[in-house]
């Protein structure tokens, strides 16, 4: 077998607060901004280092993102820290106007992301995002998969010129191997190659899907894995190879099957002609099933073997 | 609905405060500090204000309770289970795989009217059912809870502005004033004061109240509007934490969870409690 198992690291929210102490160390001009969410966003010690750093706005998302594209006009560089459930829905139109159509180069950082919160409920599910995000002129998209896409990110957005919501969870992550270990925004990352079935997948579905390359190998099925980290703006060139090089394509995502990666995915592939068996694997249209994270992954098959057998199924 | 004396609803309490922490203890979650503080609020709305109940929860003139502060669920689930919408024992099964009963109030739970969780939700939604509850000219009073930390969230505001403008004094807002939020004390996080001047600017009948004492909160909750023709705000000065000393007033215990030691250590407490007010029920019967 040449797919490795993987070496657990840490939760990329705690690789988000220590990028975030380096970074603002070496530059004044970085400010979090919080919502009585520095315990969440794991700022806390970003606090006491850096007192004139943050800037606590209370429980108040709509403000925090106004604040924070304030801030951000006059050259600071700004992260807004909530949780992705409120950030991306309570101050949607902060976003849309203030930060997006002003054009100012906020970087929306939400924790918690997707259904790491899953057992609290719906309100606290973050499943719509990125369908709401994508429709937004300016705004780039990047949910990193582990700990390396995530420093990479953060470093990325805090010279970064236009706006970009970045969103990630609580859990610890695998450190993905990678064919080319270099992260450009836009560009996918190959994790794994392969030619039978591949699967587009961002964020904290990347590793389930490693996974299933792990297991469809045993089969003698050879599978692609590529973490799509930016959703906005997206690399279709990576669709489009994928597309000529494996018999099936699968997206994999924690976000509602609407509007999502896939939907995203499949717009580029029918444009284009090209023409696959496809699956968006994702939160279905119902009320999600309440639970960890890992339980509501396995139950909607967002895991090594869900994902197997989505693929063995889609190749038949 | 059957009249309790002041040390029957004092031994609720206790009762409510053990068992909110058992199922926090059993689901290793759950937010401990804020369903403590809002405990005796709670109990005195179910058990001597709302005339809400399992058998008229489908009447349209049943009095409402949104609670605003959805994240103090565990408080309210205990309080709904002792009201007879279902057995307390469901509450084992709290933010477990598939359980209905959530980290936050949801309809899919017997005897809940609105899903909340996300802050600054409930003040509107309870202006909306009070205003139809006058066009209708509806007999039904509107309670909702809010946090102080909570009141950061401008949907708060424009809903005080809209209440008082509709003259809505079926409305009674209830803040669960017990000075923390998440990060620390209100004050030092982004001052909400002074709440009482603020509200009263908007149009509201303002009192105050010892969010913990039940003799006091049962007086001023039957007592809504405060003045006609005007939403009330009940500010009730509450203890974070409220009945466990180690948990009283420390801001970590927002969403601790107690070690095997430290439940054992709050069971006792709450039992001493419990045998003090016994003891004092047995001496007024006799
Ligand atoms: C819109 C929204 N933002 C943030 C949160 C996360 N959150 C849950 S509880 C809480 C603190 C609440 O403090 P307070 O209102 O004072 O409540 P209490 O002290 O009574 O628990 C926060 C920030 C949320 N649930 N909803
Ligand atoms: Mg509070």
């Amino acid at each position: 077998m040449s797919l490795k198992a993987l070496e657990l690291g840490k939760a990329n929210l705690e690789e988000f607060s220590a990028t975030m102490i380096e970074l603002a160390e070496k530059d004044s001009k970085i400010l979090a901004v919080t919502s009585d969410s520095r315990g969440s966003g794991k700022l806390v010690s970003y606090a006491e280092k850096l007192p004139e750093q943050i800037v606590e706005v209370g429980i108040a998302e709509q403000n925090l993102v106004g604040v924070a594209a304030g801030l951000a006009s006059t050259g600071k560089s700004v992260f807004a820290v909530s949780p992705a459930c409120f950030l991306a829905t309570r101050s949607l139109e902060q976003i849309k106007n203030d930060v997006a159509y002003s054009n100012y180069p906020v970087s929306l950082i939400g924790i918690s992301a997707g259904v790491s919160y899953g057992a609290l409920g719906t309100t606290h599910h973050s499943l719509h995002d990125i369908a709401a995000l994508r429709a937004m002129h300016n705004m780039q998209i990047v949910i990193p998969a582990d700990n390396f896409e995530t420093r990479e990110v953060i470093t990325y957005a805090a010279q970064s010129e236009k706006p970009i919501f970045i969103k990630f969870g609580k859990k610890n992550m695998p450190h993905l191997p990678r064919v080319n270990k270099k992260f450009e925004i836009g560009k996918a990352s190959v994790i794994c190659e392969g030619s039978d079935v591949a699967f587009i997948a961002c964020g904290e579905t990347v590793a389930p899907a490693y996974e299933a390359a792990r297991l469809l190998e045993e089969k003698g099925i050879s599978a692609e894995v590529v973490s799509m980290h930016t959703i906005s703006p997206l690399d279709e060139a990576a669709i489009l190879k994928l597309a000529s090089k494996c018999k099936a394509i699968i997206t994999v995502e924690e976000h509602s099957v609407h509007g999502g990666l896939g939907e995203a995915c499949a717009a580029v592939l029918l444009q284009n002609q090209a023409i696959v068996p496809f699956k968006i694997v994702g939160i279905p249209d119902e009320d999600t099933v309440p639970g960890s994270q890992g339980e509501i992954f396995d139950y909607y098959g967002i895991s090594g073997e869900g994902l197997t057998k989505t693929a063995l199924n889609l190749l038949k | 609905m059957k009249r309790f004396s002041d040390i029957e609803l004092m031994l609720k309490s206790v009762h409510y405060r053990k068992a909110l922490l058992k199922y926090i203890k059993i689901a290793k979650a759950g937010h401990t500090g804020g369903s403590l503080s809002s405990t005796d609020i709670l109990n005195v709305l179910y058990n001597d204000v709302l005339n809400v109940s399992p058998e008229n929860f489908g009447d349209p003139n049943r009095d409402r309770y949104v609670q605003s502060k959805g994240h103090s669920v565990e408080s309210l689930y205990v309080v709904l289970a002792d009201k007879g919408f279902y057995p307390e024992s469901d509450l084992e099964t709290l933010c477990r795989f598939k359980s209905k009963y959530v980290g936050h109030p949801t309809r899919k739970v017997n005897g809940i009217e609105f899903n909340t969780g996300g802050l600054g939700h409930g003040l509107p939604i309870s202006a909306g059912i009070a205003l139809a509850g006058k066009k209708d000219k509806a007999p039904y009073k509107v309670f909702t809870l809010l946090g102080d930390g909570e009141l950061a969230e401008g949907s708060n505001w424009e809903g005080a502005m809209m209440a008082a403008h509709y003259k809505l004094d079926n409305l009674t807002a209830i803040l669960d004033h017990n000075s923390l939020q998440i990060t620390g004390r209100n004050r030092d996080v982004c001052s909400p004061y002074p709440i009482d001047k603020k509200f009263e600017a908007f149009g509201w009948k303002v009192v105050i109240v010892d969010g913990n004492n039940i003799p006091e909160l049962r007086k001023v909750l039957n007592a809504t509007p405060a003045e006609e023709g005007k939403p009330t705000l009940v500010i009730a000065n509450t203890v974070k934490g409220k009945g466990v000393s180690y948990m009283e007033d420390v801001k970590k215990w927002h969403h601790g969870v107690p070690s095997d030691e430290e439940y054992k250590q709050a069971i006792a407490e709450l039992d001493s409690q419990e045998a003090e007010l016994k003891k004092q029920l047995e001496t007024v019967n006799s």
